[in-house]
Parts: C-alpha cells; structure tokens; sequence
C-alpha cells in the first residue's frame, strides 16, 4: 500500500530525512520509534505534504500512486490521515463544523454524495461513542482551549470519521492519562482492517501494549537504522538508544 | 453549524458577480452641481417649500467645505461636477401598489435574488428597493400600516408623513457635521423612511436594497429610523453595483433616533463593486451613519460587513445621550486586491451609566489597505461609563496593510475603557490542517476567516449572515496560496 524508497528531505537546506526505505502493507501496524530530533515527525509531514519540507531524492508510492505529486487535500482524500502531535487551533470553527466540511470534500472526491446535516450527525454519534468523546467538545471551537490530553482523542475522532487508510499516528499517546490511553487505543483497535494500515510513532511501549506492532522501526539520524518485530520495542524500552545509535555511527563511518 | 458549509457549496466564481448593468430609459438631472440642479430635483419630487430650503442651506454651507483628508486612503480628486445628481427609472413614476412596479425593475432586483413580490414573503422581510435615486417598492407596507409602522421611501415619507421627517431629519447627522453630509443633504434623492410608534416591536426584519445602475451617477440617500418609546427593530441594507471602469460616488446619510427603552438594531452587508484585480474602478463610498440613544435605557447596535467597494471612508456612531444607553458596533470588514477601507465607530457617551461595545475584526488581502479607527468619548455628565473595544486585524500575505487608531477621550474619572487589538496572520500551520483532513486551501481559507468573524457574523439575522458568509469567501478567494 505504502512504499517510500530511499527518500531524503530537508527543511530550509537541512537535510533531516537521509534515505528512508519503508514497506507496509494492508492490515499491517508499524510503530517507529527513535530519539528525539531524529525525523519521526518530519517523515510524518511529507507524506502529508507539508509544503515547508523539500523531497530532494527518492520516491513515495501510495497505492499504486506517485504520492509526491499529490496535494496535501488529495493524499488526504486519497486516504492518508495525520493524527498530529501538535493539533493547531481554529477559533470561531466547531469541530463539528470542520469535520463536516472535511468529510464531504473527501466524499466528493470520491464520488460520493455529500452528507446532510441529519446523517453526519448520525455517524458522528455513532463514531463519538469509539473514542467516548463528549459532544460539549465537538460544538466547541476546534482545538481551542482544548487540554492536551482532550486534543488527541479528537484527532482519533477525525480518524473514524475520515475512514483512512494509512493512518499515521504522531504521539497520540503523550499527554492521554491512563484510562484515556486505554480508550483511544480501543479506538484505534476497532478501526484496524485487513485494507487499511497504521504508523504509529511512539516513545513508550505502553501504547504498543495496546495497539500491538507487526514491526518496530527505529529512526536515528534520518535513517530507520534497526527494524524487527514488537520484541525491539521491548528492548528499547529496557535498554534505551545507546547501542543502538552507537551500532548506526560505527556503521556509518 | 451547517452555515458555513452551505456557503462553501455556493461558492463558485470568483469575480464580482452583481457586475452587471441594465439599459433603461431613465429620467436624469444635467451633469453638475449648483442651486439650480438642486431645485430642479426638490421640484421632481414635487417637495414642500422647507425642504428646498432646508438643501439650499445645506449647499451653501457645503460650497465652504473641505473634503476631508485625514482618512487613511488615497484616490484621485473626485470631479464633483462632471456627476449627475439624478437618476430615476422612466417606469417607475410612483407605483400605487406593487401591481403597478414595471417588471423590468422586478427584474433587476429578482435578478439579485430580491423579492419584491408579496406572494414570496421572503422569509418574512419587508423590503425597500432603492434602484440608483429612487425607490422602486415597498413590501409589506399593509401589514406595517396596521400595527402603526411606517415604512417607506424617504420621498412618501416627506409626502403622507412631513412633520415626522421635518422633526427627525437632520436632528442626528445636522447638514453641517462633515462635507459628504453636506453634500448628501443637498442633493440626497431617496432613501428610506421608518417609524416604530411607541410600545410596537416591528414583527419582520426591515430591508432597503440599494442597487446602482445608471453610470456617471452619484448616490446620496437617506434613511431615517425613529424608534418611539418601549420600540424595537432590526433594520437591514444591503448594496449592489454594476461593474463600471470609472469609479462612482456613493455618500449616504443614516440617521437613527431611539427614544426610552427602545432598540434598534442596524445591519449592514456593503458589497459594492470594489474595482477590478487592477484598482480599476469600484464606488467610493462616504457614508455618515449615526445613531442618537436619545432616552434612557435606549440601545442602538450597528453590526457591518463591509466587503465591497473601492474606497471605504465610514463610522457609524452612537450618542449616547439617555441613561443606561447602550452602544453597539460590529464590525468585519475585508479588503483584497487595491480596495482601501478606513472605518471604525465613535461612541460618546454623554449620560449616566452608559455602555458602549465595538468588536471590529479586519481582514486583509492582496495590496489592500485596511484601517480602523475607533473614538471613544467619555463626557463629564457620564458617571459609571463603560466602553470594551476589540480590534482585530487579520492578514493574508505580506502586501497588505492593517492599522489601528483609537482615539480615547475621558473626561469623567469613574469611566471605565478597555482596548484590546491583535493582528494575526492567516497560519501555515492552519491551513495545513485542514488539508490534511481534505479541505481544499480556498474553503479552508473561508472556513478560518468566518471563524474569526464569527463574533460579528453572529449578530446578523440568519438570512443576511449566509449572504455575508458568503460574500466574505468571494472577496478572500485567490488570496492565498
Ligand atoms: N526549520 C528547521 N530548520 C532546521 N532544522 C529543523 C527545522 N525544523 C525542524 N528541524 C529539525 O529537524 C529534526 C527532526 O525533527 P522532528 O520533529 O522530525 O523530530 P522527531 O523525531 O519527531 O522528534 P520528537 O521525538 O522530539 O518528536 C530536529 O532536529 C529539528 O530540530
Ligand atoms: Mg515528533
């Protein structure tokens, strides 16, 4: 489904991503992992198209499409969604509001008539109860005012309302308390299919205790420098980076 | 919650779409401007003696004038005397009833989505409908009538009611407070009328719908609400204009009189033709609009969205004269390409416990320039005055201007006066956000936008806050990106 091919990118002449390689496949979980700074995030915002982010090499292929020549709208009506680390906030916008102007130019790309206001919010009942977020929430503006913890589990939210899919998840679980990493991660879980696939990007084996891994990456320096299976997540979280990035810099010189 | 989808789904062009013009055969004044011309329109509308005078003197005080300079906008001289100071469709020669309106003029105005036919009802608005210097029809009237409402052209209103207009008219914008009022008090050629009698809350929105059509023809009308004792009404105007190379003068008086315990509410949606992506042409807009919160516990609210025209010179303002007045002004306004837009209030507060609010949002685009200036005025009778003001000003690109110029003026120690402003400029970081939920840039840049001017937007009758939705989008589109 997703094939990104020794894929460097830089921002304002930095190089950050240094040749990427990465496969995933329908009905497939991979978590990344890596230090801070290491380009987790920047990977994240260019296959959603952050127009600040220069491809200088290699090429993204997203179902059989060339996905660099994609607009950001399109990737994400293609099926490509970002759970961000960061929500922005859109004051005077509901959430509600936002999600049905985003659904139905999704639909519409995809061929399908718009919903009226009587269906979406029918679905948008049914989709509140996965991630058991409240509705004061949503006739809010969007993200303003919202805690940290209120900001993530609307991004899962948006994810079961768009129907990505590849999904990728930048730290969804920082900043959620325990019960709330509980939830979300069910939510996740219940959108999981054999068509559609999951990045999640992580810091903590906690999350991967929920939403179990096929395969654990690490990205060091702007490389996935070790790959395996749920196991290296447990390593990690034993042994930390250390050997790891000391493997990466012996190899690399 | 559905508002800003159904705009987004009614956007379409991007150009000025009321652009058009209609030939008619109309009834005109000479080119120029002296006392004969003056007479000559006082004599086509058939006016009492007072009234030629009361526009003679006001010419007269007017010919010692000076145009006013002080405005943050540039614009060649205007040639006052190469204007026609009226224009009258032949057709329209006072219709008794809407029966009688020729259906070219329905036309016009079905053609601008306006319905002057009563069958319609449009959704309960009564309508006044200004083509260039006349009004064309009223709807509605019968059902006013009954509850005691007048509302009319300013030309009947001279006729069926002149003491009423011979009390009010000049008592809140007097023919000598600036040079466009001036101007407009000599040559004003319609406008509308509205009285609410005493305890009556008007049970419909009140409309006038000003359209330009003939070229080299300068508006001036005028419209006068008087709110009685314990009154209450929501008035609207809109504005169109056809798209014309040359600029065309546009200087209306407005003046609004709230005795105790009524309220008027005043919505404005200004779309005039704002010039081409060039600069080249759009209505130069002087507008004086003025309220007088004459009686205690009297409020007046100005909500504005002001999208169009070339340049923008206005400040509705309110008198704060009764006790436990309250003023209101909500304002957005947006400027794109070469549009030029100086506007903002004045609050005076002269009674005991009065109140004022202004929440001016600007929006900013292309080379425009977008100023607000707001005074706040505290007299030394006015104990316990409040005033918040919120200006905020909102960019797209980095070729456009905001400015801001509060004038505070407090004479009265127990007052009290907060001022807020921020500028922003439209985010990356937004915009990526909503395309990364499959939002296309131009419906994302309108969805952001009516978010910040929500708070104004708010304040408008529902029909009339679509419209403005709408029109906010079409003047932001290409902007970004
Ligand atoms: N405008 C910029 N100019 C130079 N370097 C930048 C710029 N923006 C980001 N970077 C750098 O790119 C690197 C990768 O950042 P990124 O956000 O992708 O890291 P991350 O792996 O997501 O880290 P974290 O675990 O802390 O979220 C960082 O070192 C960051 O400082
Ligand atoms: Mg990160």
């Amino acid at each position: 489904m997703l094939t990104i091919k020794n894929l460097h990118a830089s921002i304002e002449g930095t190089p950050i991503l240094k040749g990427i390689n990465l496969e995933v496949k329908p009905g497939e979980v991979h978590a990344i992992m890596g230090p801070n700074g290491s380009g987790k995030s920047t990977l994240a915002s260019v296959l959603a198209g952050r127009e600040e982010y220069e491809v200088t090499e290699g090429e993204v292929s997203f179902k059989g499409k060339n996905l660099l020549e994609l607009s950001p709208e399109d990737r994400a009506r293609e099926g490509v969604f970002l759970a961000f680390q960061y929500p922005v906030e859109i004051p005077g916008v509901s959430s509600t509001n936002f999600l049905r102007t985003a659904v139905n130019q999704v639909r519409e790309y995809r061929g399908l008539e718009a919903l009226d206001a009587v269906k979406f919010l029918s679905i948008m009942k049914e989709k509140m109860k996965l991630v058991e977020i409240d509705q004061k929430l949503l006739s809010r503006s969007l993200n303003e005012g919202f805690s940290g913890g209120e900001k993530k589990r609307n991004e899962i939210f948006q994810m079961a309302m768009l129907e990505p899919t590849l999904s990728i998840l930048d730290e969804t679980d920082s900043g959620l308390d325990i019960d709330a990493l509980r939830i979300v991660s069910n939510g996740v879980n219940q959108l999981k299919s054999s068509e559609n696939a999951t990045i999640v990007v992580t810091h903590y084996q906690r999350l991967l205790d929920y939403i179990v891994p096929d395969f654990v990456h690490v990205l060091y320096n702007g490389k996935i420098v070790k790959s395996g299976t749920k196991e290296l997540a447990l390593e990690l979280e034993e042994k930390g980076y250390d050997w790891i990035k000391e493997e990466a810099d012996a190899a690399s010189v | 919650m559905s508002k800003d989808n159904q705009i987004l789904e009614e956007l379409t062009s991007k150009d000025y779409e009321h652009g058009w013009s209609v030939d008619m055969e109309v009834d005109e004044a000479a080119t120029g401007l002296n006392e004969n011309i003056i007479r000559w329109i006082s004599a086509k509308k058939e006016e009492p003696q007072w009234l030629l005078d009361w526009r003679l003197k006001a010419f007269k005080t007017w010919l010692d004038m000076k145009e006013p300079e002080w405005a943050n906008v540039t614009y060649p001289k205007i040639d006052l005397q190469g204007l026609k100071y009226y224009s009258a469709p032949k057709k329209s020669n006072k219709p008794k009833s809407l029966d009688e309106i020729d259906p070219e003029l329905l036309q016009i105005y079905e053609r601008l989505g306006i319905s002057l036919n009563e069958q319609k009802k449009l959704q309960g608005i009564a309508v006044d409908a200004v083509l260039d210097s006349v009004s064309v029809g009223t709807t509605f009237k019968d059902t006013l009538s009954k509850m005691g409402i007048v509302f009319c052209s300013f030309s009947e209103a001279v006729k069926e009611h002149p003491e009423l207009v011979k009390k009010y008219l000049g008592s809140v914008v007097p023919m000598t407070d600036n040079y466009y009022a001036a101007l407009n008090s000599a040559v004003f050629s319609d406008g509308s009328f509205c009285y609410i009698p005493a305890g009556v809350r008007c049970p419909m929105e009140l409309s006038t719908y000003f359209r330009i059509n003939a070229a080299n023809t300068g508006q001036f009308e005028r419209t006068l609400i008087v709110a009685e004792e314990g009154s209450y009404v929501s008035y609207l105007e809109g504005c169109t204009a056809p798209q014309r190379d040359e600029n065309q003068l546009h200087a209306a008086v407005v003046e609004i009189y709230a005795a105790k315990n009524s309220e008027v509410k005043y919505s404005t949606v200004q779309n005039w033709f704002p010039g081409d992506k060039n600069g080249k042409g759009g209505i130069y807009n002087f507008v004086t609009k003025r309220g007088i919160c004459a009686g205690d516990f009297s409020k007046i609210s100005w909500t504005q969205v002001e999208t169009g025209s070339a340049v923008t010179w206005k400040y509705p303002s309110c008198i704060l004269k009764g006790d436990n007045s309250i003023g209101e002004f909500y304002s957005v306004a947006v400027t794109n390409n070469y549009q030029q837009a100086d506007t903002g209030t004045k609050m005076i507060h002269i009674g005991k416990n009065t109140k004022s609010r202004i929440v001016s949002k600007g929006i900013s685009a292309g080379k425009s320039q977008n100023s607000y200036r707001g005074q706040v005025q505290v007299m030394k009778r006015a104990t316990n005055a409040r005033n918040f003001s919120q200006c905020d000003s909102l960019l797209m690109g980095d070729r456009c201007g905001a400015h801001t110029f509060p004038y505070i003026d407090i004479q009265n120690s127990s007052a009290k006066v907060e001022h807020e402003a921020t500028t922003s400029k439209i985010g990356e970081d937004q915009l990526f956000y909503c395309n990364q939920r499959g939002i296309a840039t131009e419906d994302a840049v309108a969805l952001i936008v009516n978010g910040y001017a929500k708070e104004v937007l708010n304040q408008l009758p529902m029909e009339f806050a679509v419209e403005a939705q709408k029109l906010l989008a079409l003047t932001l589109e290409g902007s970004v990106g």
